[in-house]
């Protein structure tokens, strides 16, 4: 368990700051770059430079340089986006197999004749 | 602005029907029987077609009213009769592809009845990474980190 606790340590301890909870809160919208991220926070262009590490360091923010530009996402609400498209697919299976069981037990208890080309009844053939 | 991601998954899901491996893959083969259960729950899904065979495919569409329209297609790929069902799909969101999967339905008696296994495997693009869902998913960490600190 100690394991697992430093980094949702280091997690809270990025999002317990105003100015990366907004950074955080602007890269769910979309990746930025760092003088993008910088322009409505009235501070140095270093002192968001530090900010972004902190975010990096505990993985809630990834950053790429290509060229000059550094562009920063955000890497949790991507890795959830795929979890939570997966569980939903499984959630709509587990319900459509539930509907699927459902039909086939109603037919049990109810034989639909329009239906059965699986239960040949030898004395209804014409 | 999307990012361009792709991410992969995998389930699988069990079922146990008190019917005999032929009758469950019936209920699969054939658009009547299964727009009976595939579909919102207590309607026949008028939308779904359906062509069962090897190389055939099978549709599906719909979405929350005044909201984006979700695309289901798939096309089959092998067919065993009362064993196994292998099919391809995609999954669109308007025009944007969302997901490709590869999904084995698996049937196979157990006693009087059947067993049923769901398998899928696919990748989920950058699709569905608009800028609604994305913050939906951060408000969701931010929500995490207030129930946390309560």
């Amino acid at each position: 368990m100690l394991n697992q606790s430093a980094p949702v340590d280091d997690v809270f301890r990025a999002l317990g700051d105003p100015t990366r909870r907004r950074m955080v809160e602007r890269l769910g919208l979309g990746p930025l770059s760092v003088s993008q991220l910088a322009q409505p926070l009235d501070m140095t262009l270093s002192a968001v430079v530090q900010h972004l590490s902190v975010l990096e360091s505990c993985g809630l923010v990834r950053s790429t340089k290509v060229g000059r530009t550094r562009t920063c996402t955000l890497e949790g609400a991507g890795i959830r986006l795929g979890a939570d498209w997966f569980a939903g697919q499984r959630a709509a299976w587990e319900q459509r197999l539930d509907r699927l069981g459902a039909v086939l037990t109603a037919d049990i208890d109810e034989p639909d004749t329009s239906q059965q080309p699986e239960e040949p009844d030898e004395r209804s053939s014409p | 602005m999307i990012t361009h991601t792709a991410e992969h998954g995998t389930f699988a899901i069990t079922r146990t029907y008190p019917v005999p491996p032929d009758r469950v893959f019936a209920a699969w083969s054939s658009q009547d029987a299964k727009a009976r259960w595939f579909g919102e729950p207590g309607g026949f899904n008028a939308a779904l077609e359906l062509d069962f065979r090897v190389g055939g495919s099978e549709t599906n569409s719909g979405g929350p009213p005044d909201g984006p329209v979700y695309t289901y297609r798939a096309t089959y790929k092998d067919i065993v009769p009362a064993e196994r069902i292998v099919y391809e799909y995609s999954m669109t969101r308007n025009a944007a592809l969302i997901s490709v999967s590869v999904t084995t339905v698996e049937f196979a008696a157990a006693g009087e009845g059947t067993t049923l296994r769901f398998t899928e495997q696919g990748v989920f693009l950058d699709g569905a990474d608009t800028p609604d869902i994305r913050e939906k998913g951060t408000n969701e960490l931010l929500d995490q980190l207030g129930s946390t600190l309560a």
